[in-house]
């Protein structure tokens, strides 16, 4: 096992107190919140619609929950695009991965639905419920990483 | 294997709550935190995680009753388990060793869980849902419909705890460590979410087991 060492200078993070991504917090926009709510939003909307599987009734409720989950979820993409000293390609190459493994466990529930032959409104309705979820769990797991990456413009 | 040393260059809160002296050291001598070389995600399990998923699909579609309550009750037993034993026994551990042992921890037990949990609840809940639906107690009209949806609504609570805050938690946590000059404050700060919101979605799965062993013996 070889060794290799590192100084790092006083002051300048290290394995210790706040550092140059601790200070350019407050510059981000609510990103983890946002999704979170989004996530919160989407998980509702599905807890309502398996709660009346096989039963007849409005999806209106769950509609409405999912029109702004993803409304939250478009501005929020909107708020993170604005942000200027930020690690894109850290949030890239995490959003990219995630993604991909998180349409596979989509494309699982997916299959379920499809198997099962649920009817067409409550499906498209699964489906996009689906989607949203894809999308935000891998926006907050790459905004969870990239904001504490040195952004190209500062040294950490 | 390549090893960072890391410097310490001044109070770190983490290090100094939690060990004693010596802390930060392989063998408890005075000296700078070591990062082992990690891998942020075990490519060597990945055909493992492949191989369950797959099993999952061919369970859903040949509805077989075994193989879907297999993977419900495997998978949900083990994310129980190791939510519980990972909040309530590793959790109070890890806060009592030293940061150079809760650094090697790190590296070796969260890449692992990395791949593990999204597994055993993509598991749980995939099988779940259409093992109930093969059995009938999904439809609204099942006598203890209400107690499978208060489970529904505490799988959704666990699931944007997870999703929300211990998932983004630990990958953080392995990105910290892998950069030149991880923060030490920081890493503690991570790991407490992760550890915390373990152990609330181990309570909460508590009480899905109670509502799971309820309906099991009606």
């Amino acid at each position: 096992m070889s060794t290799a060492t590192e100084t790092t200078p006083p002051g300048a993070g290290g394995f210790g107190g706040p550092d140059e991504a601790d200070l350019h917090q407050a510059d981000l926009p609510p990103v983890a919140r946002l999704a979170t709510l989004t996530l919160a939003l989407t998980v509702a909307g599905g807890v309502l619609m398996a709660a009346q599987y096989g039963k007849t009734h409005s999806f209106t409720a769950p509609t409405v929950l999912a029109a702004a989950a993803g409304v939250v979820l478009v501005v929020n993409v909107a708020l993170l695009a604005r942000a200027k000293a930020f690690a894109w390609a850290v949030f890239f190459r995490v959003f990219g991965w995630a993604l991909l493994a998180y349409l596979v466990v989509a494309g699982i529930l997916e299959f379920v639905f499809i198997y099962d032959h649920t009817p067409s409104h409550p499906l498209a309705l699964f489906s996009a419920m689906l989607l949203l979820f894809a999308v935000d769990v891998p926006l907050i797991l790459a905004f969870s990483v990239a904001r504490w990456q040195p952004a190209p413009d500062t040294a950490v | 294997m390549t090893d960072t040393v890391l410097t310490d260059t001044g109070p770190d809160p983490v290090v100094h709550s939690a060990a004693g002296p010596g802390a930060g050291t392989p063998h408890g001598a005075p000296g700078p935190p070591v990062v082992p070389e990690f891998s942020i995600v075990p490519v060597r399990g990945l055909p493992i995680v492949a191989a369950l998923l797959a099993g999952l699909v061919a369970a859903i579609a040949s509805n077989s009753l075994w193989a879907l309550t297999f993977f419900h009750v495997g998978g949900g037993g083990l994310w129980t388990s190791i939510d519980l034993f990972l909040g309530l026994i590793i959790g109070p551990i890890l806060g009592g060793l030293s940061v150079q042992a809760r650094i090697e921890f790190t590296t070796r037990f969260m890449p692992k869980m990395l791949l593990i949990m999204p597994t055993l609840v993509a598991m749980t809940l995939g099988a779940g849902f259409q093992l109930a639906r093969h059995v009938g107690n999904l439809d609204a009209s099942y006598p203890h419909h209400g107690w499978l949806v208060a489970s529904y609504v505490i799988v959704g609570v666990m699931a944007v705890i997870a999703l929300g805050l211990l998932e983004p938690a630990n990958l953080a946590v392995l990105f910290e460590l892998k950069k030149p000059r991880p923060n030490g404050e920081r890493i503690g700060r991570l790991m407490k979410i992760f550890v915390y919101t373990a152990g609330i979605t181990g309570v909460l799965q508590i009480a899905t087991i109670v509502i799971m062993t309820f309906l099991a013996s009606r």
